[in-house]
């Protein structure tokens, strides 16, 4: 064992020399390596960052919402299902909940107003998200006017801007009290947007779900574990995609390793018929290439994840956050709180060195199968 | 005892370019004392030497080393059996370049995986008796010529393997170097080293320490 860990060092102290021999060529080498780690860890790291915190957010959300549908669209709820849906076995508490998107052709931008049920805001003003103020350029006691749903001009004073730590859900919302509300989207005072029920027992909010669907058939029960499958699914896909652009950028990167690994100098070809002259074997000479592409893989893999580790935990992924968060237009100038999953970061190392190592070694051993009689020419 | 039976070698085999090397070569050799082939450009000698090190197979025929076949061994035991057995001195010297000339020697042991304290002392005990200590951490593209020759030398010593193979040594190297290397050639046979050379050099073939000369021509012996 120890004889073997000595081979090994060996080795591996013959790799380290022979990447500082050549420094021109191994830079390049890493400097691209590390760009392609780099693109893939930012998307990982970003997405996986999001999904995190939307989870953490919604995980405040109510765990059922009754939606009533007309024609298969979402339809206002009326107030007097609050009553049937209370004689349901199960529901605890509930309550309607106002909320709307209102266009603002100013900023062309959607805002989603919402009454909220705490603590809601005194008649007039308005607690605004941050993408909100930042779009329109207010601060808490300036005015914001909108035109209501009859056309008649409306003006609310910002009391408040909501907390930094919820921006990427909040980023677009304009909180308003019930009256307002009401009166600003000529909504009818009987009826609310949909209504929120809790669940006493948690494990019985699926059949919950399926009693209020019998009571109720033009109402559609929406699940908390759904919402937050959905977030998943679209950061899912929005992460996809990117790797699908990023796509040819590892293809690239394959042939480029490719061409470097068959392209060996004739000072490299030679050094490998040296060493097999003086007594190393064809296995020998593979080893130290595997340890010559392990070192210069992981120190790219390092370099290019530490990158990627800075660019979105302290830079908040300036570079991927248009696509990723994908917000309309009023991106959430979101903040994401570090976290590494072991496995991400093994499945990255995988797809990362595992190209690397394949494009190089056909090469490398059509190289080191030479006959050593080579040198003696 | 070194025997060849019926060796040739073969190049291109069947194609326009074909080159006999060797042509069935029947051949005694000493594994003690220093043999020269003989011969000029192109009459078979470094292909020889190159079976007789195991660096290439014949295409025919047989090789024994002290009663063991070698010509039909598996490429790992053949590299073994030249690493244990051989030391070589090339034409070219080929040191690798970017390497300090201590790492050069230690190379051939790296396999063998010694002890790496020992394996210094041995390197630099060699470097010493090779009046080249004060060069162990220069590189060895800064060499001279004669340097760089006793650097290889070095080289294929390190093993402590019971036969050099010197492929044209004095090619690259003047009178004086050259009588130099025969000096030091002719002490390595005194410590009990065969010693195998390639050579077309009078200075070679004619010293006084030679105990055989081999004459090949076109493959054959002449």
């Amino acid at each position: 064992m120890i004889s073997f860990l000595r081979r090994q060092g060996y080795l591996l102290e013959y790799s380290l020399a022979s990447l500082a021999r050549r420094p021109g060529k191994h830079l390049g080498l890493v400097l691209v390596y590390a760009t392609l780690v780099f693109l893939l860890a930012s998307t990982l790291l970003f997405t996986q960052s999001l999904r995190q915190e939307s989870a953490l957010v919604l995980a405040e959300s109510p765990e059922l919402i009754v939606q009533r549908l007309l024609a298969g669209r979402h339809d206002l709820i009326p107030a007097s299902y609050l009553e049937q849906l209370g004689t349901i076995r199960g529901v605890g508490e509930r309550y309607g909940r106002l909320w709307g998107y209102f266009y603002d052709p100013a900023v062309r931008a959607n805002y989603t107003l919402m009454v909220p049920r705490a603590a809601p805001p005194a008649a007039g003003e308005v607690q605004l998200g941050a993408g909100v103020a930042r779009a329109r350029g207010l601060s808490p006691g300036d005015y914001l006017s909108l035109r209501s749903a009859r056309g008649e001009p409306f003006s609310f004073r910002i009391a408040a801007l909501l907390p930094a730590d919820t921006e990427l859900v909040s980023s677009d919302l304009m909180l308003l009290n019930a009256q307002d509300f009401r009166r600003f989207f000529d909504f009818p005072a009987d009826r609310f947007t949909d209504i929120v029920l809790r669940v006493r027992n948690p494990v019985e909010v699926r059949k919950v779900a399926e009693k209020i669907s019998l009571a109720l058939p033009d109402t559609r029960p929406i699940l908390r574990e759904e919402i937050l499958r959905t977030y998943d699914a679209v950061f899912g896909w929005r992460q996809g995609l990117v790797f699908v652009l990023l796509t040819g950028a590892m293809l690239a990167f394959v042939i480029f390793a490719w061409d470097r690994a068959s392209g060996l100098s004739g000072e490299e070809r030679r050094e490998i018929g040296i060493l097999k002259a003086i007594g190393w074997e064809t296995g020998d000479v593979l080893r130290m290439k595997f340890w010559e592409g392990a070192a210069l893989s992981l120190t790219a893999f390092l370099l290019g994840y530490l990158l990627a580790y800075v660019h979105v935990f302290h830079f908040a992924a300036v570079l991927f956050a248009p696509v990723l968060k994908g917000w309309a237009v009023l991106y959430p100038d979101f903040r994401p709180v570090p976290f590494v999953d072991g496995l991400q970061v093994a499945t990255l190392f995988f797809f990362s060195v595992f190209p690397y190592t394949v494009a190089t070694i056909i090469p490398i051993w059509r190289a080191a199968i030479t006959d050593p009689d080579q040198v003696m020419r | 005892m070194i025997r060849l039976d019926a060796v040739s070698k073969v190049y291109n085999q069947g194609r326009h370019n074909e080159v006999w090397a060797v042509r069935d070569l029947r051949l005694e050799l000493e594994t003690r004392g220093i043999t020269v082939l003989k011969g000029p450009s192109g009459s078979g000698k470094t292909s020889l030497l190159a079976m007789l090190g195991c660096l290439s197979r014949p295409s025919s025929g047989r090789i024994h080393l002290e009663g063991r076949l070698l010509s039909n061994l598996p490429e790992r035991f053949m590299t073994q059996v030249r690493r244990s057995t051989f030391g070589f001195i090339f034409q070219r010297f080929n040191l690798i370049r970017g390497l300090t000339v201590l790492e050069n020697v230690m190379l051939p042991a790296y396999p063998l995986a010694p002890d790496p304290g020992r394996l210094r002392d041995q390197a630099l005990g060699l470097l010493r008796q090779f009046r080249l200590e004060e060069r162990a951490h220069n590189k060895s593209e800064w060499l001279s010529g004669g340097e760089a020759q006793r650097t290889a030398i070095c080289r294929a010593l390190i093993n402590d393997p019971a036969i050099i193979i010197a492929d044209e040594p004095t090619a690259n190297l003047d009178s004086q170097l050259s009588r130099e290397l025969l000096t030091l050639i002719g002490e390595l046979a005194d410590q009990g080293k065969g010693i195998l050379i390639s050579s077309h050099d009078p200075l070679v073939f004619d010293h006084a320490r030679v105990s055989r000369v081999v004459e090949l021509r076109d493959g054959r012996l002449a």
